[in-house]
């Protein structure tokens, strides 16, 4: 290689690593700001602000899903399997919604702890596979899917 | 499994048509814009060489 | 190989190569689009919790793969334009920010459409959106200043030094779903630990991305072609070769 080529790339390398020292700096500052929500245990630990507008993201308790009233609005908690809190909505919940399921929620936490939410979105998993597939694997308790 | 069946699409057929259409027209289109300006220049070109040709 | 290489970089050659290969690389495309469409929409069974709509994946994660493929290569054929000068790889760095663009538009299209059925939403700003949508920014940043700049030879090493600054965001979109909360769910074929999509699913997948290469590559070349054509229109070959055809 010619020396001004060598040059060049020690050049376009020197650039190429400043960039990147910066977007890693920049985006470990913005860090929280870059988590679309916090989990239970963050709540109950009191880290989002109060009062404010915020998401929680977790699983669906199995079982929990009530509907009092009979109508649109639906009580259900929510946990990280570590801490678990109560989860209030009134709407159109999406297909995924169902027990078991990971789900985000942003609202606003009421005084007495419970998650009002304006809108709940499904957080799908990684996992693709036939009815029949899922029907077999669900069979022995505490079995993760696949091997 | 019926045609109807399969174009319903176990009811998300607004949603998943639509992906495969515009995928389809974006990727058409991809081909077609340079396909059609190849024509063009050669089609320019092919001129100017016949009007040279005719000028020696 | 080396001769081999310099011979195909220069015009005539390489007009004439990728001539010849066209037809054959559109007959491949051809036949691998059909396979996975009918793999994607016919052969392979719903998903246990999604139904049908995970057929979007087949076009919607190709499409997320190849808007960060065709990224890398234009940034590789960029540091080749800023060290070697290259012509070739001007070309093939300017040439591939358009075919990007549009793998990493569908990307963003399709996965809105699947996010509205699953996810209840349209869009969100999480990291893996926001950031697959910085790509789309990129791309139609290399498009313009292309465009702005008059003198082509200076405008491609501008294009080159945009697209290596956007390297950065590469490692972003992939890690962002392992990195933050997103509502975007995290990798599924790339996982070593175990098979998250079943084998019926998975084969359409990879003949899509297979097919969506091809693509790249056909799609490349038919601008490669035209450029060089519009480029070195004065030139004896080119006049050589029309006349060769004419006959």
């Amino acid at each position: 290689m010619t020396p001004a080529r060598k040059k060049r790339l020690m050049l376009v390398g020197l650039m190429i690593f400043g960039v990147g020292v910066a977007v890693a700096l920049a985006l470990r500052a913005f860090n929280s700001n870059l988590m679309f929500f916090y989990s239970p245990t963050q709540v109950v630990a009191g880290e989002p602000p109060k009062g404010a507008l915020f998401r929680v993201g977790g699983m669906v308790v199995k079982g929990s899903i009530q509907r009092p009233g009979g109508g649109m609005t639906v009580r259900f908690a929510l946990t990280d399997n570590r801490n678990t809190i109560t989860v209030q909505y009134t709407g159109i919940l999406p297909d995924l919604f169902r027990e078991g399921q990971g789900i985000v929620a942003k609202g606003r936490l009421r005084p007495d702890g419970v998650f009002v939410a304006d809108e709940v979105l499904a957080k799908h998993d990684e996992n693709y596979m036939p009815p029949e597939v899922a029907g077999i694997l669900k069979k022995p308790k505490g079995m993760r899917t696949g091997p | 499994m019926s045609l109807s069946e399969f174009l319903h699409m176990g009811g998300y057929a607004p949603y998943v048509w639509p992906s495969y259409g515009i995928a389809a027209l974006v990727l058409w289109w991809n081909l077609w814009v340079p396909a059609r300006r190849l024509r063009q220049v050669r089609a320019r070109l092919r001129r100017r060489l016949r009007r040279e040709e005719a000028s020696r | 190989m080396m001769n081999f290489l310099h011979r195909l970089a220069s015009p005539p050659h390489f007009y004439r190569i990728s001539g010849r290969l066209l037809p054959w690389l559109g007959a491949a495309f051809a036949l691998l689009l059909v396979a996975g469409l009918v793999g994607g929409l016919y052969l392979a069974p719903p998903d246990y919790q999604q139904g049908d709509s995970f057929r979007i994946m087949y076009i919607h994660v190709p499409s997320a793969w190849m808007s960060l493929f065709i990224y890398m290569v234009m940034a590789g054929a960029g540091l080749i334009v800023l060290v070697w000068r290259i012509k070739l790889a001007e070309l093939v760095a300017v040439h591939s920010a358009p075919i990007g663009a549009s793998f990493t538009f569908l990307a963003l299209v399709t996965g809105s459409l699947w996010g509205k059925p699953m996810w209840g939403t349209w869009w969100v700003w999480d990291a893996r959106l926001t950031s697959e949508l910085i790509l789309l920014f990129l791309y139609l940043g290399v498009i313009g200043l292309y465009n702005a700049i008059e003198d082509k030879r200076a405008a491609a090493r501008a294009v080159a030094i945009l697209a290596l600054v956007g390297v950065v965001n590469i490692p972003i979109i992939h890690y962002s779903v392992v990195w933050w909360n997103t509502l975007h769910q995290g990798p599924t074929v790339t996982r070593f630990d175990k098979p998250a999509i079943a084998t019926s699913m998975l084969i359409p997948l990879l003949i899509m991305a297979l097919a969506f290469n091809l693509y790249y590559f056909i799609a490349l070349l038919m601008r490669l072609r035209l450029a060089l054509l519009e480029r070195e229109a004065g030139a004896r070959w080119v006049a050589n070769l029309l006349a060769e055809e004419e006959a």
